[in-house]
């Protein structure tokens, strides 16, 4: 199996699911002869022309209402927003359109659509490159939202994506696109969307993270496990439709619950993760729910970021104190 | 160095039909007797509609809707124009062009009454037509993407697309012009200038001498046309598909028209604008004229008029009926149509409804 890194992958999910099916085409701003401002869609456009590799105009919302059009009419757009900062003027067309054709006409137009979005901080980059928005588009209902957290599952979450017949948000962590490589099977291979993995099995704690916040999480439990802990780490994979049915069970085993989130922390995907085992098993909590956040401050610029995602080290002493609770 | 003209644009405007039915032969368009006895089918269809709509509203037997009286005339004449594979994608006023294209009577009456079954649409019909946008100028893009897919298909559809003339301030409808020009995609968009968006006149909406040099922007052909007259809005609808299949990419057509009525049932006029002057529009609305004309060239007359009013009602009755007593369709319907395939969460909340309903209704 090759080693890949995610934007390897990420391309990779791209040529195949465009050699399989004709109807599948890339579009945004960049994505054509220059193959993406990260390189995802390199070499797209040699291989499968200007019609299928399509330079738009720099338009947000220009491209996910066409996006929408092209579904409807028959086509599988996968629409690249160069930054998930910038992906706030599709915001409308999203949460007005997207999401909600298929239930406006009762499934006679649906949106199969993917819109594929770099998030998250850590590149040191210009203001708007660095924010984790995931709650934003996770709350309209009727789109999915699903970032995956490392090559392997970034290509198979992708093929998925675009075979979903519903409007679907990929947001990819783009810490993550050079950061390390995995090896992704030659074979085509998907994951379910809706549905969160279990990366490590443990009895005392479950910890969950998503995206970028998987490889600190994992270092931390590395490090808290060696001195004797059995930890549970779930990857969550999906956002919207959420699995709270892997959380639970994992929370109802070990009584006890971490969550590691790059956005800010309220109003965000943690906060709903701890109602959804409010709702269904409570009564198994040995200790209170832990959230290791963001902090609700417009993201600074990158000379401060650093110390605003949660580290590795203060992973360690969440999960320390949940522990020892 | 001299200053260069690197460009001259002119904005043209059509009229066929004046205010009296006064056709200009140089410009009628070669229409069959059963084209215009359909194109005028269609607008009377509309106003019967509306009118009952307006009352049954009155009457709270349907909810909230936005009148098309005095809007008649654009969109039967693009359904009129269009063939059977090209796509009609609409905002809210184009109720003629809708049925015209196949959609139900009751489709119409179950969506003003809340309840999404009424857009569920004949399959032949739905295949070509999208649903009521309520988000100005969003349906703009939405047509430049089914042009798209469309052109790669190659085989010749069309996609004409109407929005108002407030959506012409919306960052969608330039977006759309400028997709669809960058693509040439096929393309008709037509602006219905009824001159108010709700209380916000035409004036105050845009500076812009017309709405139809918005598309010299996108260096796409453009033209005014009066919009209460039936057959020029055909005229340069069905040139505009012409160049669309020709593959000259998409076009803009204002069409002058007026809002008779109130922006929905729930506007009142009276707060922005004066009786005298929706009087004065009444006096060019489209149906009027287009009766004059017909009669002029011995193609209608009281009969003909009194059994298309007479069968249209019957229709109107008829549909009003199906609506009244049909009985409301499956509450947990929303639950069925989030995504293509339930996930466990949603059943699980469907489940919850259903208990709720039951617990309510045993309450």
């Amino acid at each position: 199996m090759p080693k890949l890194t995610m934007v390897q992958a990420l391309n990779l999910a791209l040529r195949e699911e465009m050699e399989r099916d004709e109807s599948v085409l890339v579009m945004g701003e960049d994505v054509g002869i220059d193959g993406g401002v990260f390189r995802v869609t390199d070499g797209l456009h040699e291989q499968f022309g200007p019609q299928r590799s399509l330079d738009t105009p720099l338009a947000e919302s220009g491209i996910l209402g066409t996006a929408i059009g092209m579904a409807i009419a028959g086509l599988r757009p996968v629409a690249e927003m160069q930054f998930s900062g910038f992906s706030y003027l599709m915001m409308g067309q999203w949460e007005g359109n997207a999401t909600r054709m298929r239930s406006r006409t009762q499934g006679q137009h649906t949106c199969p659509l993917v819109v594929r979005m770099p998030y998250g901080g850590g590149v040191r980059a210009l203001e708007h490159h660095s924010e984790s928005r995931e709650a934003m588009y996770a709350t309209c209902p009727g789109g999915k939202v699903v970032i995956p957290s490392g090559p392997r599952n970034a290509r198979a979450l992708l093929l998925a994506a675009i075979r979903d017949d519903d409007p679907v948000v990929f947001m990819e962590p783009k810490h993550s696109y050079r950061s390390f490589r995995e090896e992704v099977p030659e074979e085509s291979e998907t994951m379910p969307i809706g549905q969160a993995q279990v990366a490590r099995e443990g009895d005392d704690l479950t910890v969950v993270a998503w995206g970028a916040m998987m490889r600190p999480t994992l270092k931390a439990v590395d490090e808290v496990a060696a001195k004797g802990a059995s930890i549970e780490v779930i990857d969550l994979l999906t956002i919207n439709p959420l699995d709270s049915d892997t959380i639970c069970a994992s929370v109802q085993k070990t009584g006890r619950c971490v969550i590691v989130q790059e956005a800010p922390r309220s109003f965000g995907v943690a906060s709903e993760i701890i109602a959804r085992i409010n709702d269904d098993v409570l009564l198994y909590l040995e200790a209170p729910i832990k959230r290791l956040t963001g902090y609700d401050v417009v993201t600074p610029y990158f000379g401060r970021e650093k110390s605003y995602i949660p580290p590795v080290s203060r992973i360690v002493h969440g999960l320390r104190e949940t522990l020892e609770f | 160095m001299p200053r260069k003209t690197l460009a001259e644009f002119k904005v043209e405007h059509l009229r066929v039909l004046d205010e009296n039915g006064h056709v200009d032969p140089e410009l009628e368009p070669d229409l069959s007797t059963e084209q215009l006895h359909a194109l005028y089918r269609g607008m009377v269809r509309a106003r019967e509609l509306d009118q009952r709509m307006l009352n049954l509203q009155r009457q709270g037997r349907i909810g909230t809707f936005g009148p098309c009286t005095g809007q008649e005339a654009p969109s039967c004449s693009a359904a009129l124009a269009m063939k059977d594979d090209d796509w009609f994608v609409g905002a809210f006023r184009e109720l003629g062009g809708r049925l015209m294209r196949g959609e139900p009577l009751t489709g119409t009456l179950f969506f003003h009454n809340g309840w999404e079954e009424g857009n569920v649409l004949p399959p032949e019909v739905s295949r070509r037509m999208l649903p009521f946008t309520i988000i100005v100028a969003s349906q703009c893009l939405h047509a430049a993407g089914v042009g798209f897919a469309a052109s790669q298909r190659g085989q010749g559809e069309a996609v004409v697309c109407f929005s108002g003339d407030g959506a012409t301030s919306e960052g969608d409808f330039h977006e759309g012009l400028n997709f669809a020009g960058v693509w040439k995609a096929p393309v008709v968009f037509v602006s219905q200038n009824n001159q108010w968006a709700i209380s916000v006149p035409r004036e105050m909406q845009t500076s812009s001498q017309t709405l139809a040099q918005k598309g010299i922007a996108y260096d796409m052909p453009c033209i005014q046309v009066d919009g209460n007259d039936a057959l020029a809005c055909y005229v340069a609808i069905s040139e505009a598909l012409e160049r669309a299949r020709r593959g000259e990419g998409p076009s803009l057509i204002e069409a002058v028209t007026y809002r008779l009525l109130m922006h929905t049932t729930a506007d009142d006029p009276r707060k922005y604008r004066t009786e005298d002057e929706e009087k004065e529009w009444w006096q060019k609305e489209p149906l009027i004229r287009f009766q004059k004309y017909m009669t002029a060239k011995g193609i209608w007359d009281d009969a003909k008029e009194e059994a298309l009013r007479t069968e249209l009602r019957a229709e109107v009755d008829e549909a009003v009926q199906t609506l009244e007593s049909q009985k409301p369709w499956p509450a947990e319907r929303p639950f069925d149509h989030v995504f293509a395939e339930p996930h466990p969460s949603i059943t699980r909340q469907r489940e919850e409804f259903l208990a709720n309903l039951k617990e309510e209704a045993d309450a």
